[in-house]
């Protein structure tokens, strides 16, 4: 029983880090490159649920929903990009803060305003619904796998296009240097709006594939977006393979580490007070890993060369 | 004849598979002014850098009064004596020039954790930068904004900046960078005067200056000394000639 | 990356501006000394309420505005703080021990504790680095505060009511805490704008413009970088203690990073650096808060795009601005 629990908060653990890399691989790259703090970006992840609620209610499919999302998120990323955002990149930090904080505040109320307080659900696609066995007297839905499986295919897609295509070897060159790449006449304004716009959608389709399995909510990008600048400074910002494997690492330790945290502190405590300490700890893991990382590597676990 | 002032030794530095620094060994007197020559890329910066503290060296010891100074970071090396002033002008544009100065000597006059009397008024810090200010020439430019200074006067204060932190041994990158005509000429009075109080290593491109400024010169070239000796003995050195005259840099 | 180049908005010619400024501050003091005087003509409790609170978060703002505005240290957790006091006067005050000339002193310790174990590892780092540093220790403390269920877990507690002084009641009535409030900011304010210009500011401030000068002169920025943020620490958890006693209440909810971003905006609005630009950055941020959810619900869809068009504009805050008038006015006034 116990092997069983702990394959499903692993499995539980992987979804969490997939879900956590797809949209913290568009952070990365916007804070690398562009050495820009979006503290919006968790709202486009909100943007992307909220979106496929309406889509696919609008057109009965989760799929057409889908398809018509992802489009939009990356419109209004685009737009948030030329309204707002290019007006930000070098300035200072501060500055950047403020008003992605004030987008924020605009953001949630908006989507309060459009789709009401109450949280809304996204009913699963049927090709997706039900569970599979994985061994006895273990069951786990085929949409979480499917999650787990699109995430990965993702990545993959992500890294071809980052490693193997000229656009990705200008994002790389760009997350070391930007303004040499400038200087080589890369008209940087673009390519800093196809990393944002790039990245906006990522997290809108992030936001889109989990909504059949959380309610989607104001504000519920805002929880997330901490967990993700956990994972990019884990990992070292800019660096896309960074960010997947703290994304992962995060995804498994959070979670493993509330289910598990209080059973292995039974080994060394009373039960009363190891749940009681497994109940504190298990939330700051993530955050003692992180404080654990930047103490013996402050620029993350893969720095990106400058 | 005493031990020397600095003593540097096989010094190593590595940037990849590039030896920037190689083996370089070094002695400077008390009281000498040591100029440090070479053409470009010969590693005088890093070499620069390296006694500074700004960069760690991967082999090889620096020897300073005797002391192994190898392993300190830059503040500590500030402490025990050893200043620098910096190739490209580095003062705190937001404060006043005599606030630049009188923070040096802060530096080195009692405790830094005093929170709540007015640095401002405190006379003797004021006292002694004013008067290190009349003496490179800035007296009358006290009260500005040290970022809006000229460049002239900029590389002024950042001789100022590191004399007053009372050091035994002053690095100079390169004093003379950038400076017109005139403005050089007021520079090359300035170090001749310091350099009857202070032992002096000064890294310079200006030739006529270093020649007519150093006690001793020191050839630098592909990350070595080559030669050191008097400005005649290193003007006849055949070494020397060949390694410059390819250059065409020396006369 | 580099360093932030955080500037002070004031760059006028010292002697005229540091009068303006005095009168002007002295003239706010004055202003917020009678308030009460004036609120008893209306809604009394309503507004002292309102007022007493956005003082508290004055306080905050002028020990974030030390590190921000005079360090250029970035901290993204600085509500961590608001908690600790708050939760200092919380959990002695469960155990019976209401006198606040206690909780002051272990709140003061604990803000300084934190201040040290955490700045110990976020200054190691340097940039966005630091920033999302302090953000994580902040996020740290909250959900400790949220599994300490024995106070109150997620939904904190209730204080049985406001701390004794020696022993004796002092602070029940509204109108004497907001005096106590206001006395605590002026204290506040002149003792940090005293350490702003003292030795150990002054090395603070160099080290913000030009850490590699600094290096050069002497100056390990680690050290003194590390007290400012033990001191502005410290004065963050004092107005947590202040912030309990107002609302009568401890819970997480204090230390959630939305806080933490708002004593940013504060300071960030009312012009970094300035010092008296974090007490108008605090209330003016309060104030506009409570006047616009007067006139719609929808009040964050005007006070985001106000935040945003505030940045963009780039005028140094609400002290900039001040500054900037004035300057235009003084240039006028000379032919």
């Amino acid at each position: 029983m116990s092997s069983a629990l702990l394959i499903v908060q692993t499995l539980n653990g992987l979804q969490l880090g997939i879900l956590l890399f797809l949209i913290a691989a568009g952070l990365t790259l916007v804070f690398g490159v562009m050495d820009f703090i979006n503290l919006a970006h968790g709202v486009q992840y909100m943007i992307g649920a909220y979106l496929i609620a309406m889509f696919s209610a609008w057109t009965g499919s989760f799929w057409a929903g889908l398809a018509l999302t992802l489009p939009v998120a990356l419109a209004v990323g685009l737009l948030l990009e030329v309204t707002i955002f290019r007006r930000l990149y070098g300035r200072s930090h501060l500055d950047q803060v403020l008003a992605t904080f004030g987008l924020i505040l605009f953001l949630n109320q908006l989507v309060k305003t459009i789709w009401g307080a109450a949280p809304l659900s996204v009913p699963m696609p049927d090709v997706l619904s039900g569970s599979v066995r994985l061994m006895d007297g273990l069951l786990y839905p085929v949409y979480r796998i499917a999650l787990i499986g699109l995430g990965l295919t993702t990545a993959l897609l992500l890294y071809v296009l980052i490693n193997k295509t000229r656009v990705g070897m200008l994002v790389r060159a760009g997350a070391s240097n930007a303004p040499m790449v400038s200087a080589l006449g890369v008209d940087i304004g673009r390519l800093f709006m196809i990393v944002f716009g790039f990245g906006a959608m990522l997290a809108g389709f992030a936001g889109a594939m989990v909504a059949p399995i959380l309610s989607v909510e104001p504000g519920m990008g805002d929880n997330l977006l901490i967990l993700t600048f956990v994972v990019i400074v884990i990992g070292g910002i800019g660096s896309i393979r960074g960010a997947f494997i703290a994304a992962l690492l995060v995804g498994l330790i959070d979670t493993l580490g509330r289910a598990f945290g209080p059973h292995l502190l039974r080994l060394m405590l009373d039960a009363a007070s190891a749940n009681q300490a497994g109940r504190s700890l298990a939330p700051m893991l993530i955050y003692i890993l992180m404080a654990a990382v930047l103490f013996f590597r402050p620029s993350g676990l893969f720095p990106v060369k400058r | 004849m005493t031990a020397p002032l600095l003593r540097v030794e096989k010094l190593v530095k590595r940037f990849g598979a590039l030896v920037v620094t190689d083996e370089l060994s070094l002695d400077v007197r008390a009281g000498e002014m040591h100029a440090v020559i070479g053409p470009n890329g010969a590693g005088k910066t890093t070499f620069i850098h390296q006694l500074s503290g700004s960069l760690s060296s991967q082999a090889g010891r620096i020897l300073f009064d005797d002391a192994d100074i190898t392993h300190l970071d830059m503040p500590q090396r500030v402490r025990r004596g050893l200043a620098r002033s910096f190739q490209i002008t580095s003062i705190l544009p937001g404060q006043t020039v005599l606030a630049n100065v009188a923070l040096a000597v802060q530096a080195r006059s009692g405790t830094s954790f005093r929170f709540l009397r007015a640095v401002d008024h405190e006379a003797p810090l004021n006292d002694a930068a004013a008067a290190i200010l009349d003496r490179v020439g800035l007296g009358a430019r006290k009260g500005v904004r040290a970022g809006s200074l000229s460049h002239g006067e900029k590389r002024l204060l950042e001789i100022a900046i590191a004399i007053a932190t009372a050091p035994r041994l002053l690095l100079l990158d390169e004093p003379l960078a950038g400076l017109g005509q005139e403005e050089a000429q007021v520079c090359i009075q300035l170090l001749a005067a310091l350099k009857r109080e202070f032992s002096i290593i000064l890294v310079e491109h200006d030739m006529d200056a270093v020649f007519q400024l150093a006690d001793r010169i020191s050839v630098l070239v592909a990350g070595r000394v080559i030669a050191t000796g008097t400005p005649d003995e290193i003007r006849a050195n055949a070494a020397v000639r060949q390694a410059y005259l390819g250059d065409g840099e020396l006369d | 990356m580099s360093q932030q180049q955080a500037l002070p908005a004031t760059t006028l010619a010292p002697a005229s501006a540091a009068a303006w400024r005095v009168s002007f501050v002295a003239l706010l003091f004055v202003a917020l000394a009678l308030l009460p005087i004036a609120a008893k003509l209306g809604a009394e409790g309503y507004i002292l309420n309102l007022v007493t609170r956005a003082l508290i978060f004055a306080i905050a703002a002028i020990s974030l505005d030390l590190i921000l505005g005079h360090g250029a240290l970035v901290s993204f957790g600085h509500a961590a703080y608001l908690g600790i006091g708050s939760y200092a006067v919380g959990i002695l005050a469960s155990h019976g021990v209401e006198e606040v000339l206690l909780q002051i002193p272990v709140a003061i310790g604990a803000g300084a504790l934190f201040a040290l174990a955490t700045g110990a590892v976020s200054l190691r780092t340097s940039g966005v680095y630091y920033i999302m540093s302090t953000l994580a220790f902040g996020q740290m403390l909250y959900f400790f505060a949220v599994s300490l269920s024995a106070y109150g877990g997620d939904d904190g507690l209730t204080l049985p009511g406001r701390s004794t002084i020696l022993g004796m009641p002092l602070l029940k009535a509204d109108t004497t805490f907001y005096y106590v409030v206001l006395a605590l900011l002026g204290a506040t304010y002149v003792l940090t704008l005293r350490i702003t210009r003292s030795r150990f500011g002054r090395v603070l401030n160099g080290i913000r413009e030009n850490p590699a000068r600094m290096k050069a002169i002497g100056f390990e920025p680690f050290t003194y970088q590390l007290a400012a943020c033990i001191i502005a620490g410290a004065t963050c958890a004092l107005a947590g203690v202040l912030l309990a006693n107002q609302t009568g209440f401890v819970s997480p909810a204090y230390m959630t990073w939305q806080r933490s971003g708002e004593l940013l905006v504060m300071v960030i609005l009312g012009g970094i650096g300035s010092l008296w630009g974090a007490i108008i950055g605090a209330l003016s941020f309060l104030l506009l808060e409570e006047v616009l959810s007067l006139i719609t619900e929808q009040w964050k869809l005007i006070l985001g795009p106000f935040l945003v068009l505030v940045a963009l504009g780039g005028y140094g805050g609400i002290a900039g601005l001040a500054d900037t008038l004035r300057n235009k006015l003084v240039r006028r006034g000379q032919p």
